[in-house]
């Protein structure tokens, strides 16, 4: 596509303006553009507004580095290396990336192959709340004599066991 | 004073030389390093953390096979005397015991002890379970460790990574979370100088040695605590084979020393080990570590049987009983430097006066 204005060069800018309600579409290549005072280069942003968004956008790569703090207990690499030691579990995952470099100097590798441990389960508690709530319900219904309700009863347990 | 008549046999039945090669290897032990997940780690925790820790540790242990009847101190709570004595004992570590001026004792920490099993409460990690057994007895320590560290897991939940494992506050620690150690006797490898082959050959192995104390502490009287130095990158098992293989092998090479030392210096060694029974005998004025060296020497000679009538329970327990807490706890009150030394030369004359006539 050629330049609305110049007819000459391959249109860069595409340029939309409102005027008086009418939408107007405008193909220009950069030299016409610029002629015209539209900014086409992508420049450091100079406003405030603009400084703000570049340093949030700089926090938030120093975050994922080793610059960053744990969002758990609030170290960082710098009280690693004065302590030598992590400050919680979720430091492990802050710093990923330093870590597996770091075990592997440490202890020539950075994979556990021991024991897989798997952290109780507190469904496993309810259940054990829930069985022994039916064993007793169970208990009552035969000594009430209600064998109907007893045989339900009996069925959820033994699905349940 | 904390009185510690109450747990089975002192909490030192590990010294009373009962089990495998006993007069080369005076224990064995094992501990594994745990955190409870949701709690900062015990150096970053605050108080009230740490309290909640130990309150849901010691919920949990009724349950526990092993540590359901316990004896329990709260570290914190004890004079720097008697946290000397628990740690000089073996029964927590100096990080526990807040022994070091840069390291003060934590809000929480405390220890719960079962017969040949503890637990130790907001150390470096929240949780470090360890297993003492006398001799070399890796897998019978193991074994009871492991049944504890299985019930208390499924009681508390532990950090746990899928690829890095057991989560520990030091990076050295990762993965297994385990450290074995076995605290040897090597008077034999050091006397024929064999000794610096032996310990480069273990670091090539990957196996790392210490003091009496572990970490940090000096080697005297020729007490070695031979350990993994790694925990990340090989299971369990492994790590336990292999510092059970290593320490067969360097068991063979002590006694193979001291053979050559019977066979080569007979008289020569015959009168040096006489001479150190006599300096305990009879010394007014004892250092620890004239102490230890003297008794690495009557511990020779009665494995050499060149001094007869003597127990290693004995000379066990007088390398624990004649340090400073411990003599400080004895006498009933604290003591100078120059007044412990004369209150150590004391015990140790006394101890071997009780079996004098039988020695020959």
């Amino acid at each position: 596509m050629l330049c609305d204005n110049c007819g000459e060069r391959d249109a860069a800018v595409h340029l939309t303006t409102i005027v008086n309600n009418e939408v107007r579409q405008q193909h220009l290549c950069e030299k016409c553009a610029a002629e015209r005072g539209v900014e086409t280069t992508v420049a450091k942003p100079k406003h405030p507004l603009g400084d703000f968004l570049h340093a949030v956008q700089q926090q938030a790569i120093a975050a994922t580095s080793e610059a960053g703090r744990c969002s758990f207990c609030g170290a960082t690499m710098n009280d690693f290396r004065t302590t030598g030691r992590w400050g919680c579990a979720r430091c492990y995952a802050t710093f990923e990336s330093s870590m597996r470099e770091l075990l592997r100097r440490v202890h020539g590798n950075s994979r556990h192959v021991g024991i897989v441990y798997m952290p109780p389960q507190p469904e496993l508690d309810e259940r054990a709340t829930i069985l022994g709530e039916l064993k007793e319900r169970l208990r009552r219904a035969i000594e009430s004599e209600q064998f109907e309700l007893a045989a339900d009863l009996r069925d959820r347990i033994r699905v349940m066991e | 004073m904390i009185d510690l008549s109450l747990l089975p046999d002192g909490g030192v039945r590990w010294l009373d030389a009962s089990g495998p090669h006993g007069d080369i290897v005076l224990s064995t032990r094992v501990r594994l390093a745990r955190n409870v997940e949701g709690f900062a780690f015990t150096g970053r925790a605050r108080d009230g953390e740490r309290l909640r820790v130990l309150a849901m540790v010691r919920d949990s242990l009724p349950a526990i096979e092993g540590l359901a009847e316990h004896i329990s101190f709260r570290v914190d709570e004890l004079s720097p005397v008697d946290r000397a004595l628990l740690h000089e004992r073996h029964l927590v570590s100096k990080e526990l015991a807040g022994l070091d001026v840069q390291h003060p004792v934590k809000t929480g920490a405390a220890v719960f002890l079962g017969d040949g099993l503890g637990v130790m409460v907001n150390e470096e990690d929240h949780l470090r379970l360890q297993a003492l057994r006398s001799g070399f007895a890796l897998q019978e320590a193991y074994a009871s460790l492991e049944s504890v560290d299985r019930s208390l897991g499924s009681r508390l939940p532990y950090s746990f990574h899928p690829e890095f494992g057991f989560l520990t506050a030091c990076p050295t620690n990762v993965g297994t979370g385990l450290r074995a150690s076995v605290l040897i006797h090597l008077p034999g490898l050091v006397l024929t100088k064999e000794i610096g082959k032996v310990l480069a050959g273990l670091q090539q192995m990957g196996l790392t040695y210490r003091g009496l104390y572990g970490e940090g502490s000096e080697v005297v009287g020729n007490f070695f605590q031979i350990s993994n130095q790694t925990t990340l990158g090989s299971a369990e098992e492994e790590l336990l084979d292999k510092l059970l293989n290593v320490v067969a092998h360097v068991i063979e090479r002590e006694q193979e020393a001291r053979k050559v030392l019977l066979r080569d210096a007979g008289y020569i060694i015959e009168d040096k080990l006489w001479r150190a029974y006599g300096t305990l005998r009879y010394a007014r004025s004892l250092t620890f570590d004239e102490a230890m060296n003297y008794l690495s020497g009557v511990r020779l000679a009665v494995g050499l049987k060149l001094i007869n009538g003597l127990s290693v329970y004995t000379l066990n327990k007088l390398l624990i009983f004649s340090q400073a807490a411990h003599l400080a706890y004895a006498e009933g009150r604290t003591l100078a430097e120059s007044d412990t030394n004369l209150a150590r030369a004391r015990y140790v004359r006394t101890t071997l006066e009780e079996e004098s006539g039988s020695v020959r």
